[in-house]
């Protein structure tokens, strides 16, 4: 019997995987080969999906990108054993995209059948768990402090501390709010943990209820990713039927229950306290803090929110301690980061690394330049939030207090690539529709703001009054900047003014739209 | 998302019922609705209400603020098309154009023989193989002017 994996991925299948699988399937049928068909998760080297393994003799061996066309010459060629096809990549130990990535947070992913608890656990799956178990609530925050963990979701708040705040507040009910809304347009970090290796952020959320005293947690899932929901719906009963979840969670006498919430459609619901909203039933309208979440969250209780990806590395900092997260990264960014390589990137897909490497090694070396082969004219950095930056900034090491020195943001480490061909007014212009679209409406400098600044955008770009709209869009960032309850309407001018100031002939009269198609 | 058989009043509130004692209950409870009827009917805001205990200005807001939920009848399968960063970086306003004359219909309309509605979203989660578009649970990578037109076809 061979094993052959094909991912069950969200991006593997919109590239065919499904297709591939069943013909796979039929051919082997037809053959008479012994063939088992695994659907792992992606290893996030999408430039390769859908990328189908085989366990052989000499290791996983990797064959890529697989379309349906190609299956009937694999099998001829010898397939399902290592044999020379076009599409024949060798060990996947030995592919450089994926070999000199480090990989805590995303080590499984690929390697196993994402809702298989056995091969979670044959993966090192749970002993973090099983380790906090037989831990104090408080040495567990230690333990989490002490490895520098911050939130990916964003703000890169030192989670340690947010988990101490729940857990010296006392209360009958305190709740784990896992926020898995990633709108961010260039990420699917979050999406791909969820597929390919669900449990790791079931342990986390449950090693972070262990610590902090909470019996219920919540997973705010956005609806724009059902394989995720199906993914976490699953693994949240697997784990309970094997007393993961429940009431005696490893025979501790413990009890924490997970439920998955969808969301609908609604950017501003990946803001922590929009999403308690939404998650209480209500219009996502963001609260003013304080208080904070930690001390009066959801429903009133303290409840911890984290991003998937902190929850996940939760899982990682248990299993392995302390010390070793912490000793990869650089300065107060510790541990891995996870960048997302996206847009007009020729080797796309999921990075991970410890902070510090520059956006240029990342963009070039990993990301091989544009998939349309022009030159790469802007990134933008940390989503619709995030600055666009020209090359005079793509030396600047990837950590978060590096890139806020350089104006911009590393959010939760989505990169987006343009070409020459872009029109960055156009780029400035959709950041301020963006907000008009998505402000949940509660301050007027965001919510009414963001329209008139689309406005000015379209009149800079027609030349009408140039100078003094330019003045007035400036005046307008700085009242978005200030006047802002929350990063919506904050951050928004963020990637508008790094376009005016890095890209300004794109402004000029006449620049408009003649190069873009 | 195939409408259910029977009264859309006794489908919601068999619905509402089962959320009743939920804590924030009304969001599954739209989506369950909806995923049963296609839409959420308006008038039915007042059956959802009451059994929620809501006022039906609640209801409503919650129904108006999320881009999801829809009050009017939809076409069979909708089709989301991304309209953000990563996907403009591939060439996605050019595919929103040739998508909304292919259909005859702008952002938020329906086909006139009711098969589909068009809808924009903000990002899919395939961001390194854009353009990229849903059509009903299925998301489509790397999808251009031809590759729409297939797809149209195969659904
Ligand atoms: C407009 C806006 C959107 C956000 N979207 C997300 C999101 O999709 N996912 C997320 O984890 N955090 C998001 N955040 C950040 C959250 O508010 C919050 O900081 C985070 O979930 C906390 O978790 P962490 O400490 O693990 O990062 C968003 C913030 C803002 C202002
Ligand atoms: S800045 Fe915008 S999104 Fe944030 S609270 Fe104000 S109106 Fe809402």
């Amino acid at each position: 019997m061979v094993k052959v994996f094909i991912p069950s991925d969200t991006t593997a299948c919109a590239l065919g995987a499904d297709e591939v699988a069943a013909e796979i399937a039929l051919h082997s049928e037809q053959r008479g080969l012994q063939v088992e068909i695994v659907r792992n998760g992606s290893r996030g080297a999408f430039w390769l999906e859908p990328l189908v393994e085989i366990d052989s003799h000499l290791g996983r061996i990797a064959f890529g990108p697989v379309g349906v066309n190609d299956v009937f010459d694999l099998f001829e060629s010898g397939f399902p054993e290592p044999c020379e096809h076009p599409t024949y990549m060798g060990k996947v130990a030995d592919i450089g995209w994926l070999k000199y990535q480090s990989r805590l947070t995303f080590a499984r992913a690929g390697m196993t059948d994402p809702l298989s608890l056995d091969d979670y656990r044959q993966h090192d799956g749970y002993s973090g768990l099983m380790r906090a178990l037989t831990m104090s609530p408080a040495d567990i925050v230690e333990e989490i402090t002490a490895s520098g963990l911050r939130g990916r979701g964003g703000a890169a708040f030192p989670t340690g501390i947010k988990w101490r705040t729940v857990l010296d507040t006392a209360a009958e009910q305190k709740y784990v709010a896992a926020n898995a809304d990633e709108g961010d347009s260039g990420t699917f970090a979050d999406r791909l943990l969820m597929e390919a290796d669900p449990y790791q952020l079931i342990e986390g959320m449950t090693i972070c209820a262990m610590a902090v005293g909470a019996t219920e947690g919540f997973i705010y899932l956005r609806s724009e990713y059902p394989r995720a929901l199906h993914a976490l719906k699953q693994a949240i009963s697997n784990a309970a039927d094997a007393n993961l979840l429940g009431n005696d969670i490893g025979g501790s006498g413990r009890h924490f229950d997970i439920q998955v919430r969808v969301g609908a459609g609604a950017y501003i619901c990946g803001e922590e306290t929009s999403m308690l909203e939404s998650l209480e039933g209500k219009r996502g309208l963001v609260r003013f803090k304080p208080p904070l979440p930690a001390i009066e969250g959801l429903f009133g209780q303290p409840t911890v929110v984290n991003n998937v990806l902190t929850l996940a590395g939760v899982s990682t900092v248990l299993a392995k301690g302390a010390d070793y997260y912490r000793d990869y990264g650089t300065g107060r960014s510790r541990g891995t980061l996870t960048v997302q390589l996206a847009g007009n990137v020729r080797y796309g897909g999921l990075v991970e690394l410890p902070f510090g490497v520059s956006l240029r090694d990342l963009v070039e070396e990993f990301g091989g330049g544009t998939a349309t082969g022009r030159p790469v004219h802007a990134i933008q950095v940390g989503g619709p939030l995030g600055a666009y930056l020209p090359e005079s900034q793509w030396d600047t090491p990837m950590d978060y207090e590096a890139f806020a020195a350089a104006g911009a943001m590393l959010g939760h480490g989505g990169v987006v690539v343009f070409d020459d061909s872009v029109d960055m007014a156009q780029q400035a212009q959709f950041a301020m529709e963006f907000c008009a679209l998505e402000s949940c409406g509660k301050c007027t400098p965001c919510r009414i703001g963001s329209v008139r600044g689309v406005e000015l955008i379209d009149k800079i770009r027609q030349n009408d009054n140039r100078q003094g709209n330019l003045d007035l869009l400036d005046e307008l960032c700085e009242t978005m900047e200030s006047g802002s309850l929350c990063a919506m309407g904050g951050l928004t001018p963020m990637p508008v003014r790094s376009a005016l100031k890095h890209f300004n002939q794109a402004f000029e009269a006449g620049q408009g739209n003649e190069k873009h198609d | 998302m195939s409408p259910a058989t029977g009264q859309p009043v006794t489908i919601v509130s068999s619905v509402v019922q089962k959320y009743a004692e939920t804590a924030g209950g009304l969001l599954p409870c739209l989506h369950e609705i909806q995923a049963k009827l296609g839409h959420i009917p308006k008038d039915c805001v007042a059956i959802i209400a009451s059994g929620m205990g809501l006022s039906r200005a609640e209801v409503h807001g919650v129904i108006s603020f999320y881009h999801d939920f829809h009050n009017e009848p939809r076409g069979q399968t909708t089709i989301h098309l991304c309209r953000a960063e990563a996907c403009q970086a591939m060439g996605s306003r050019k595919l929103e154009e040739h998508v909304k004359s292919r259909l005859g219909v702008e952002f938020g309309g329906t086909t006139a023989d009711g098969r589909f509605s068009l809808e924009p979203v903000y990002c899919l989660g395939n961001c390194a193989c854009p353009p990229s578009i849903r059509i009903g649970d299925n998301v489509f990578a790397r999808v251009d002017a031809a590759r729409f037109d297939r797809l149209l076809k195969e659904v």
